[in-house]
């Protein structure tokens, strides 16, 4: 496989989204070329390999594109099957990781998009209860395990992980603390931080913080 | 496997329900269908679905499943001896789970727009759905199914809102077969096939059922 492997991501360097991908290949230690996406600007390689979202993460294998983010991280799964495996064996423990990682898109994606592109004194009404009551939601499901994976981190801690360095961010413009709030969520967290894989994938809280601030101001609610 | 308890949660109009009993009928499992009524939701439902509550749910042994694609995941790999719905190869899985990912995010919510919306918003729904109907004309190409030769798991994930085609079009006042003739071809080839006719349901009862929704949401 090492010779001719080709693996690519198109991604921007402070999605959260793409940030799961770089986890799943950094727990498969598979080797990649990073290229930074400017979305405001779309190269005609990314029109290219994702024409019908035109959106990133793209991964790029041998030439091949693969979409969407989950999809993704199957796919790099089942083709570095024999190292860290994502999901469990067991039919059944593999749909309730689907359905957490499927929660984590249909729930948390959808509060932080409204999170981002609503004013701070609109937060309240914006739902900042219904954020903080999935975050606790999350800390159930996690339960006493060190990752939602159990032992070792798993599809969902994928799904998850890299919204924790946009915490600082939301807690920000939020107004609420994550220890506080969710004390069980902020330990893994940072128990996650410690692996190297996680590390090395997720960007610096602060810079998230500048970014997140300016594209507010872009997009008129800061 | 014989003593297999199944039971799905469902309501009978339900494209999402659709998919799961396509699934299971592909797969030859014998179920317990239990019709719920989701204005009045039943403890069995908000005990086996506390998170999202919402229909279908597939009870294997007493074990939830939810979330129609993660049920007609979990059938595949359960009951896999019998018609796979996913390729084997890896690349070949990802664009199964890419464009089943992409009915969900368009099909869904751009009919629901044509049947809830009026005037400006139910046009951009109608245009968004027709392209993305055109889009998976383009992904099934000359192919008899999406999943090549057998129905497979992004058959599974579209043939049921054909049953809702005759509501987009009567309510949206436009002709999808006009629009996109390749992918109702698809769907009567679909129909043809008895564990698809079986699954899925009248479309004129589908369309009965909506025009009780518009007026009970106050749209008309």
């Amino acid at each position: 496989m090492a010779a001719d492997e080709q693996v690519t991501l198109l991604d921007t360097w402070a999605s959260s989204i793409g940030m799961r991908v770089r986890i799943a290949l950094a727990e498969k230690g598979v080797k990649y070329e990073f290229i930074e996406q400017d979305l405001w600007n779309k190269s005609g390689l990314l029109l290219q390999m994702n024409p019908v979202h035109k959106k990133i993460p793209v991964l790029v294998h041998n030439g091949k594109p693969v979409c969407e983010s989950l999809v993704i991280a199957q796919y790099i799964d089942e083709v570095w099957k024999d190292k860290a495996p994502l999901l469990p064996s067991d039919p059944y423990q593999r749909a309730q990781s689907r359905f957490w990682a499927d929660f984590v898109d249909k729930k948390i994606y959808e509060h932080v998009r409204t999170i981002m592109t609503t004013k701070v004194e609109d937060q309240e009404a914006a739902g900042k209860k219904d954020f903080i009551d999935t975050l606790k939601l999350m800390e159930g499901e996690l339960g006493d395990k060190p990752y939602f994976g159990g032992e070792t981190l798993g599809y969902v801690d994928v799904a998850l992980l890299p919204y924790c360095c946009w915490f600082y961010t939301y807690e920000n413009i939020l107004n609420f603390s994550l220890e506080a709030d969710c004390p069980k969520l902020n330990a893994y967290c940072k128990r996650c931080l410690q692996k190297e894989s996680v590390s090395k994938s997720l960007e610096d809280p602060k810079k998230i913080y500048d970014f997140a601030l300016k594209l507010r101001k872009k997009l008129g609610v800061e | 496997m014989a003593s297999d308890q199944v039971t799905l949660l469902d309501l009978w109009a339900s494209p999402f329900g659709m998919r799961v009993r396509l699934a299971l009928a592909e797969k030859g499992v014998k179920y317990e269908y239990s019709e719920q009524d989701l204005m009045n939701k039943g403890a069995l439902l908000l005990q086996m679905n506390p998170v999202h509550k919402k229909i279908p749910v597939l009870v294997h042994n007493g074990k939830p499943v939810c979330e129609s694609l993660i049920i007609v995941q979990y059938i595949d790999e359960v009951w896999k001896d019998k018609a796979p719905f996913l390729p084997s190869d890896p690349y070949q899985r990802a664009q199964s789970r890419f464009w089943a990912d992409f009915v969900d995010k368009k099909i869904y919510d751009f009919g629901r727009k044509i049947w809830m919306e009026k005037g400006e918003d139910q046009e951009a729904a109608k245009k968004g759905f027709i392209d993305s109907l055109k889009l998976l004309e383009g992904e099934l190409g000359d192919k008899p199914y999406f999943g090549g030769e057998t129905i497979g798991y992004v058959d599974i994930a579209l043939v049921p809102f054909y049953t809702w085609f005759y509501a987009y079009e009567t309510i949206g006042n436009f002709s999808i077969e006009a629009e996109c003739p390749k992918l109702i071809g698809y769907c009567k080839r679909c129909l043809k096939k008895e564990t698809v006719s079986k699954s899925l349901e009248d479309p004129k009862k589908v369309y009965d059922f909506v025009v009780m929704l518009r007026k009970k949401y106050g749209i008309e």
